[in-house]
């Protein structure tokens, strides 16, 4: 029994020392990022490989749920004779949840686990220490520009993937189910509000992108330097980032939407 | 520039691990322009040595102080302008896999000077003509064997002309050939370049031939030092077991455990392997 208590304050120790190292390692990326100012292309080649690497997952994905949406939606509206709201329905889910969550579950899949898994095997090849002992901080050189270029991306990647669902749906409805196509396109613009809708879903993917990118950071950072360390690292950062995109979300809507 | 003077001067050095006492009040001089050799048996700590003279771990106690100033006390800005001055020599060579042999030289020129194209380009052809890896300034580290990037990581090491160069270990795992082009271009690369070299190592007779004086560590202490004559001829039975290579001494065979004949009988009744 007291073993157990033993266990259980080591645990939740360690989970405290974990939370605090995670919160340190972000201010020390955030305090470097203007080192950042004169070393762009650093950033930009990140923002290839977790943003533009990642389009390909999030083109296919947003046009099959913008599909799957059109066919529920127009199911279920069908009855109630309001088939015409399909494009609102379709754009509204997109926007406001569907967009920014699943594309950010999907970006901590392809480019989150790829940043923990490459940085702890820089720190378990010595790259990191190396680089330290040539006066360079792995901290601004590799951490910073990873952890920008991913909140950079993701908002983008969730506009691009509501605005390829929206097509799907419009191929589904408009095109195999024959909803009106002037009335898909005009009840989506007259409905879906600029502030409302579209600005507090690219709020969400904001949130989301700086949470999932500083997670897989920091997973490979306080990676265990070891093949096993490293391979834990890679399925936290999947498994707590989408557990905190899918808590951050309920949150989120709730002081969006809530009233 | 006093030759006397100690480039690297550590005092009363404590640092632990856990419960596990690393050092233990140890004193360590290294003097400009020689090649010190820190030997000792695995798991003694060497390599935590030299983390904690560059300032990737904080001792316990003691100063270390490098070229006058106390590494552990230094802010983040003065041990980074201190590392510019340092090179260390990884065990693995520590190569940025994203990059080719030429980009990983010029790696530190381009972070830490404003140098044109052209001049970098001689620069790093003239580290790599010096380990005599110039036409291998194309592949991708993982296109070479271990002892070439061993090679290209001392060339990178010494891009910046440092004044202190680190070696973890730099013999392990090397076959004959290059551990003798290893055991070479340390021993040259110092005097022709006036650094100060500090190796790690437990390849006694590799240290011991390039080495001009060496600290023997075990159980977080200086046991012996001196030139590979004065250890070799030392009577410290620490010097003789390691100098010698002799299985069972001060260093013993057995690492710590219960009495063997209870153990074999189990007499505590304990499973295997329970804790």
């Amino acid at each position: 029994m007291l073993e157990y208590l033993q266990g259980l304050g080591h645990k939740s120790l360690n989970i405290f020392q974990r939370l605090g190292r995670g919160h340190i390692l972000l201010a020390n990326i955030v305090l470097g990022l203007h080192s950042l100012l004169p070393r762009l292309r650093l950033v930009i080649k990140q923002i290839f490989f977790v943003g533009v690497l990642s389009l390909v997952i999030i083109l296919v994905s947003g046009l099959f749920v913008g599909m799957v949406l059109g066919l529920q939606m127009y199911n279920t509206l069908v009855d109630f004779g309001a088939e015409e709201s399909l494009g609102v329905v379709v754009a509204l889910s997109l926007v406001r949840e569907l967009g920014p969550v699943v594309s950010a579950l999907l970006f901590a899949g392809r480019a989150g686990s790829a940043l923990t898994a490459e940085i702890g095997l820089m720190k378990a090849t010595e790259q990191l220490s190396a680089m330290e002992m040539m006066a360079v901080d792995p901290i601004r050189r590799v951490l910073a520009p990873r952890f920008l270029a991913g909140t950079i991306s993701m908002p983008l990647l969730a506009a691009i993937f509501s605005a390829v669902g929206v097509l799907g749906g419009y191929f589904v409805g408009v095109g195999l189910l024959g909803v009106d196509e002037g009335a898909y396109w005009s009840q989506m613009q007259a409905n879906v509000d600029l502030y409302d809708d579209i600005y507090n879903g690219v709020i969400k993917s904001v949130v989301f992108g700086i949470v999932v990118t500083w997670i897989a950071v920091f997973e490979g950072y306080d990676a265990i330097p070891t093949s096993e360390g490293v391979s834990r690292a890679t399925t936290r950062t999947v498994v707590h980032s989408s557990l905190a995109v899918l808590g951050l979300d309920f949150v989120l809507t709730a002081l969006m939407f809530g009233e | 520039m006093a030759e006397s003077s100690p480039v690297v001067e550590i005092r009363n050095l404590s640092f632990s691990r856990g419960s596990r006492k690393i050092f233990d009040g140890v004193d360590i001089d290294i003097y400009r322009g020689k090649v010190t050799a820190i030997m000792g048996p695995s798991g003694t700590g060497k390599t935590t040595l030299l983390r904690l003279i560059g300032g990737q771990l904080r001792p316990d106690t003691g100063t270390i102080k490098v070229d006058g100033q106390n590494v552990p006390k230094l802010n983040y800005h003065d041990l980074y302008a201190l590392r510019k001055r340092m090179g260390m020599l990884f065990q693995n060579g520590a190569l940025l896999t994203d990059m080719d042999v030429f980009d990983n030289i010029a790696f530190p020129l381009r972070e830490h000077t404003q140098l044109n194209d052209r001049l970098i380009r001689s620069l790093v052809l003239m580290k790599l003509e010096a380990v005599g890896l110039r036409g291998a300034r194309d592949l991708m580290p993982s296109e070479l064997s271990g002892g070439m990037s061993r090679r290209v990581a001392l060339a990178r090491a010494v891009v910046m002309d440092p004044m202190i160069m680190m070696y973890d270990e730099p013999f392990t795992g090397q076959d004959p050939i290059s551990m003798g082009v290893l055991v070479r271009l340390i021993r040259t690369l110092n005097d022709a370049l006036g650094l100060t070299s500090i190796i790690v190592s437990h390849d006694i007779k590799e240290t011991a031939a390039i080495a001009d004086h060496i600290y023997l560590l075990s159980g977080g202490k200086v046991v012996a030092q001196g030139s590979t004559e004065e250890l070799n001829q030392s009577n410290s039975e620490w010097a003789q077991q390691f100098m010698k290579g002799l299985p069972d001494g001060p260093v013993p065979f057995h690492y710590p455990a219960q009495d063997f004949s209870d153990d074999l009988l189990n007499l505590d009744g304990r499973p295997r392997g329970a804790r």
